[in-house]
């Protein structure tokens, strides 16, 4: 019957009680002071940083969303101006046809009615000069009748003679 | 499939790196052949178990080694604190301990004196002894001192000699080859991860660089595929710590012993000792953070008839014993095992070269045994990143366990959950 032979030492399957202390002491330490001094920290600035990362990564896609969001308000106000301008435009060619309108008939009115006063002043003033006329011959007549009645005192031949003349003279020049 | 020279150069390193080792162990095996040469054959299996074994000196090569402080505890004699290097490799007796094959052991002769002695040296004679109702052959070693032979007893160990130990008359605390390693990898893990955590405090805000950018990955990779799925995504965060020492510490004594010459080589995680107390924190992490509900799955498992409850409870119960004891075999066994793969493959070299009669046979073994352990390397070196990753991914099935709520679990929970929210 063989047996193993383990030279002046212990068998890897005997637990030595000097090994199991310092592998408890050793590993102890170890798991002490890197918990402490790495594990722990490692682990939080592993956490803070994978968060920063989840934060930047969804803060672009909120921008991204923004901006599309913006974009697509860009293009409705776009669109909206230019519905607003054509409607102003279209606004503005009726009113200023109106206006032509409006200012072509003001004026003719205007015309007509300055022509109207114009005859009614001519047919004033032709009233006037008839009335002159007619008030400037009645003078006449009566100069002439003034001067005939002088000279009718003379000779009556005579008299009409020049009243022949007189009344000859009276021309409407 | 296409060899590039990236492959081509780490397969030329590998290769070295196994006939240094191949060397180292001719080295020590040399140093062995002497007190070996009355049974004058090369024992493999002896060897290789040597070789896994923890020791108080490290063998860097033919006839150099670096001394380890030894601390010695004895309850007749107290404690006895020195330098392995004193021992003079079996050729002196200090307070009646001896260095036999690199490990101390004592002399359990009260007789013999105390103090420093110089003996002749230390051999070993195949014994018949009863072991357990059995007649079984051990190799039992003496030390000669002045004509006389005074057998040697080993430390203690926690055993109950099933495993061919037991209590004696002392207990060895040194530092040896597997502590000193494991305090290497406490320095490693201690220099890197302060500098990583130095580079998230410099790099705030910013992409990770240098180290920082190296070890993020692996931290990431724990987190992601062992600590949040297995523990839950609300309580993982208390338990990352753990998860990560357990992680790395493994891995780096994983690493560590996989380098077959100084600072490593030291089967560390394939010392029951080492996954003992590593199951014994998973074990204690575990049930110190069970919840009420995981209690009553163990004791009263709720939802099923009392009689079958009879025999659930007591597997359940042992099922605590048994979860944490697997983690420590499970990681004994395979670190242990890729070890023995490579030691004897580069026994071959003495199998094959007749003990060092044969020249050409040691070639021949050399070749084959550098090629083979060339490519057992690359295994081992998946099998540390694998190991130290099951490790932990079962601690943390087991803590995810300990904490869960329990819905989801069964259908009367899970109803009442969704009708209460």
């Amino acid at each position: 019957m063989t047996h193993f032979v383990f030279i002046g030492g212990i068998s890897v399957m005997q637990p030595d009680p000097g090994l199991i202390f310092w592998t408890t002491l050793i590993f102890l330490l170890v798991w002490i002071v890197l918990g402490r001094m790495a594990f722990r920290p490692i682990q939080n600035a592993l956490k803070k940083r994978d968060g920063d990362i989840q934060n930047a990564l969804d803060e672009a896609k909120r921008a991204r969303e923004e901006i599309g969001q913006m974009k697509s308000q860009n293009e409705q106000l776009l669109k909206e101006a230019q519905e607003q301008r054509t409607v102003i435009l279209k606004e503005a060619q009726t009113m200023r046809d109106s206006i032509i309108g409006k200012a072509k008939e003001d004026a003719k009115t205007q015309v007509q009615a300055m022509i109207a006063e114009a005859k009614t002043d001519v047919e004033h003033m032709r009233e006037e000069l008839r009335i002159s006329i007619k008030n400037e011959v009645g003078q006449m007549a009566l100069d002439i009748a003034e001067k005939l009645i002088r000279k009718e005192l003379k000779s009556s031949a005579d008299n009409q003679a020049l009243t022949k003349q007189l009344v000859e003279e009276i021309k409407f020049n | 499939m296409k060899v590039t020279k990236t492959q081509a150069l780490a397969f030329g390193i590998l290769l070295i790196i196994s006939l240094f080792a191949t060397n180292a162990v001719r080295a020590q095996d040399h140093e062995h052949g002497h007190e070996e040469e009355a049974a004058g054959e090369y024992d493999p299996v002896g060897t290789v178990m040597h070789h896994i074994a923890d020791a108080n000196e490290f063998h860097v090569w033919k006839g150099i080694h670096i001394p380890l402080p030894c601390f010695l505890y004895a309850a007749d004699h107290g404690w006895t604190i020195l330098s392995s290097g004193k021992f003079e490799h079996g050729h002196k007796a200090i307070d009646r301990y001896v260095l036999n094959h690199g490990r101390v052991n004592r002399i359990a002769d009260p007789a013999f004196p105390m103090g420093e002695v110089h003996i002749e040296g230390v051999h070993g004679h195949k014994e018949k002894m009863m072991v357990k109702g059995k007649e079984k052959e051990v190799e039992v070693f003496y030390a000669e001192h002045e004509g006389k032979q005074f057998k040697l007893e080993k430390s203690t160990t926690w055993d109950g000699g099933m495993m061919g130990g037991g209590i004696t008359s002392y207990y060895d605390f040194s530092i040896t080859k597997n502590v000193f390693t494991m305090l290497l990898a406490a320095l490693l893990l201690i220099l890197i991860f302060s500098a990583v955590s130095q580079g998230y405090k410099r790099n705030e805000g910013q992409a990770p660089n240098g180290i920082q950018s190296f070890f993020e990955p692996f931290f990431v990779f724990i987190r992601d595929e062992v600590a949040k799925p297995m523990i839950g995504e609300k309580k993982y965060e208390r338990f990352m710590p753990f998860i990560m020492t357990l992680f790395f510490f493994i891995l780096f004594c994983n690493l560590l012993g996989l380098l077959p010459f100084f600072p490593g080589g030291s089967n560390v995680t394939g010392n029951i000792g080492v996954t003992f107390v590593l199951a014994v924190f998973a074990f204690i992490v575990t049930n110190l953070n069970g919840n009420k509900h995981y209690w009553e799955h163990i004791f009263w498992m709720p939802g099923i008839p009392a009689w079958v409850k009879t025999i659930l409870t007591p597997v359940e119960v042992l099922g605590l014993v048994i979860k944490p004891f697997s983690l420590m075999i499970r990681l004994f066994a395979n670190i242990s095992a890729g070890h023995i793969i490579i030691l004897s493959l580069i026994g071959l070299v003495f199998v094959f070269g007749n003990n060092g009669t044969n020249f050409g046979g040691g070639i021949a073994g050399a070749v084959i045994g550098g090629a083979f352990t060339a490519f057992m390397n690359l295994i081992e070196l998946l099998v540390a990143f694998l190991q130290a990753f099951v490790f932990s991914l079962l601690t943390a099935s087991y803590i995810g366990a300990a904490v869960d709520e329990g819905h989801g679990h069964d259908h009367d929970h899970d109803h009442d959950y969704k009708h209460a929210h």
